[in-house]
């Protein structure tokens, strides 16, 4: 009688052990912010994403379940078999539960099929395309901080409502250059504006002034640059150099952050329309974020997609508290589910295509002789509301959506 | 309108024109190149970073200095060189016994040493630095606008490559060099000094590297890695050009700056790599170059 109660206690205390281990796998929650920390992207992107993380990490709490929260990060070069292999290691032999930034489509797709066939989840913040919520959409897989829809939506119908009704388009030849173009063409002429040609360039591309010259020879009134980073930094300085501006063209940034204005410096910038999901001096939280990140980043200021990250991982960690578990699926049940309470999602929900729709703003590029000091480069125009911004769900092709 | 296979002909010669403008580029750091390679036997991977080095000493003089452009030109040459000069004395020299590829290594580590460092210091979005008020603005040439800068780079360029190709090939001390290489224990037997003139050689290499800097400077984004991106390029057009020939690397520099300035128009995807295509073709046809010497 003895003998079975206590080989009963025994294997009760033996199973409940089992699945206490089973909940959190290795008994922490582990995060990865891959990212390019030496390209093009990096400074819109880059360490001070890692940053960004840290900072959500700490601000949580910085342990789950009893033990500290691990952050990792990585190079991926902007290169999609760097990325795959880097989150393949991660996910199969570092016990990383979910992975954070993934700027550049190409990368950033190559690391959802991982994630798809891993179980894991992955939160972009740094992918422009739209394809992360449409064709390569999943159950685990978020697109948190903007896309190229709305920046079309965003930038696209400002600047055609000013009048800017031909457009000539220079795009970085990938898939997120391919799918800024599409997206804006197709705003463009939604408003009765034409679209008079397009060029693509090498990405990345450092001498534009061969593609200048025949945005010029379109007569286009707008050129649109559909690139990104020091792309786009290079194209706006050498427009200016072949007097292109001052013939009569203007520029549309279409996907512009404040380090490449910051770069450009206002004298080149001013002006630009450009459209953003965070500026760090549009609120006291903002602020707030901004003044902590810029300590452990020599005085430069946050872009949205830093903004992005912190949201993104502070939200992720909330979702694994809430659900008691790492478990990818499990996790984004939550992720869905849980009101998003921070700084930077403003009217923020999670949509069945993985979308995170927040309020954007249109924002223009100030005068020099407007701006107080360094970074104080917005004048934030209007609050774009998120259902206008994104696409609607109706619109999308994920399988996810039920039609 | 006249056209050409489809373009405008204004538009044509207006791109042709833009590749001679690239082409220039191509030609000073091929020079540079050419000059280690076909003299001192060293295949310099460093100097993408000398160039990139040069553009930021002009930056540097102009944040903290108040130095202009024209003074960049003259000292940010002569700084670079420096540096270049005391690598060669510590550790290049230690090379020159051995198989070239150890000197191919040691250059690619200091390239990327010295990248990773600026980049460090400096980030990636690249350094405001203004075309000079003397040289700004443009002309208006009917068939596109040319930016005055870009006139006066093709005009510095040409002048350097020339110079340079007449010092080596026409001056005593141009004689005195390219005897050294060729037998440097006879030469040094009469009295030269052989090892002074190699490292003041590597110096003026990494001074043409720098100079093209300064050049870009105003046009490219002074950013880190500005010199990577370009170095490929410039292996490829000495390669092209034949490693020991000076006159060869330059007239192929200029020749396939047009070469990208014509796929620019008709297919700019492919604007990248073709020269790399061109480079397949000559290794297969002519392994020593078009201008090269030897089988």
């Amino acid at each position: 009688m003895f003998k079975k109660t206590l080989v009963g206690a025994v294997a009760a205390l033996a199973l409940s052990a089992g699945t206490a281990s089973a909940q959190f796998t290795d008994n922490k929650v582990k995060i990865g912010v891959l990212t390019d920390l030496s390209g093009t992207y990096s400074d819109l992107a880059g360490q001070g994403s890692v940053l960004a993380a840290q900072m959500a990490i700490e601000d949580f709490g910085g342990k789950l379940n009893g033990a500290p929260i691990e952050l990792v990060s990585a190079d991926h070069q902007n290169k999609a078999d760097i990325a795959s292999s880097i989150a393949r290691k991660w996910y199969d032999t570092e016990q990383v539960d979910a992975i954070f930034d993934l700027v550049t489509t190409a990368a950033a797709v190559a690391v959802r099929e991982v994630s798809r066939e891993k179980g894991r989840i992955d939160m972009n913040s740094g992918a422009g395309s739209t394809v992360l919520t449409n064709d390569k959409c999943s159950a685990t897989g978020f697109h948190w901080t903007y896309d190229v829809y709305a920046m079309a939506v965003g930038t696209g119908n400002a600047v055609v409502k000013q009048g800017g009704d031909s457009w000539f388009f220079l795009t970085a030849d990938y898939a997120f250059g391919h799918d800024l173009e599409a997206q804006t063409a197709k705003v463009v002429k939604a408003n009765g504006g034409t679209v008079k040609g397009s060029v693509r360039h090498p990405f990345p591309n450092a001498d534009f002034s061969s593609f200048l010259l025949q945005a010029q020879a379109s007569s286009a009134k707008i050129i649109g640059l559909a690139n990104a980073g020091s792309d786009t930094i290079n194209a706006i300085k050498q427009a200016k150099e072949f007097g292109i501006t001052q013939a009569g063209q203007s520029l549309a940034g279409l996907l512009v952050f404040i380090s490449d204005v910051h770069s450009l410096g206002l004298d080149t910038a001013q002006g630009m329309m450009l459209t953003t999901g965070y500026y760090w001096d549009r609120d006291d939280a903002s602020r707030a974020f901004a003044k902590r990140w810029s300590e452990k980043m020599k005085g430069r200021m946050p872009t949205m997609v830093h903004a992005g990250v912190y949201s993104s991982v502070l939200h992720y960690l909330r979702s694994v508290e809430k659900a008691k578990t790492d478990e990818g699926a499990k996790v984004a049940e939550q992720i869905r589910t849980l009101p998003i309470k921070d700084f930077f999602a403003v009217n923020g929900k999670v949509r069945a295509d993985g979308r995170m729709v927040h309020d954007m703003y249109l924002a223009q590029v100030k005068k020099p002789s407007e701006s107080k000091g360094p970074w104080d480069y917005y004048n934030i125009l209007r609050t774009i509301p998120g259902d206008e911004a994104f696409k609607p769900l109706a619109d999308s092709t994920c399988a996810l959506v039920k039609k | 309108m006249m056209t050409v296979f489809g373009i405008p002909a204004a538009a044509l010669f207006g791109q042709l024109l833009l590749g001679l403008i690239n082409g220039a580029f191509y030609a000073v750091l091929s020079l540079g190149l050419a000059l280690i390679f076909g003299l001192l036997n060293i295949i310099n991977f460093s100097h993408g970073a000398q160039y990139m080095m040069g553009a930021f000493v002009a930056w540097l003089l102009l944040t903290y200095a108040g130095a202009g452009y024209w003074v960049a030109l003259a000292v940010a040459p002569v700084l670079v060189a420096v540096v270049g000069i005391i690598i060669e004395r510590t550790m290049l020299s230690r090379l020159y016994k051995l198989d070239h590829l150890y000197g191919l290594l040691l250059t690619f580590g200091l390239a990327l040493i010295i990248e990773g460092a600026f980049r460090q210091l400096y980030g990636i979005s690249g350094m405001p630095y203004a075309v000079p008020k003397e040289l700004a603005g443009g002309w208006n040439l009917g068939f596109m606008y040319l930016p005055i800068y870009r006139g006066w780079v093709v005009l510095a360029s040409a002048v350097l490559c020339l110079g340079t190709w007449f010092a080596i090939e026409k001056t005593k001390l141009g004689a005195y060099l390219r005897a050294a290489t060729e037998n440097p224990a006879l030469v040094q037997a009469m009295g030269i000094n052989v090892p002074v003139m190699i490292t003041l050689t590597y110096g003026f290499g990494v001074a043409l590297a720098a100079f093209a800097g300064v050049l870009a400077a105003p046009v490219y984004s002074v950013n880190p890695l500005m010199g990577s991106n370009l170095i490929i390029v410039v292996f490829a057009v000495v390669v092209i050009g034949g490693m020991g020939s000076i006159m060869g690397s330059v007239l192929t520099g200029f020749m396939l700056g047009l070469l990208e300035g014509l796929t620019k128009v008709f297919y700019p995807e492919a604007a990248s790599t073709v020269i790399f295509m061109v480079m397949v073709v000559v290794l297969l046809i002519k392994p020593a170059g078009l201008f090269g010497k030897g089988a």
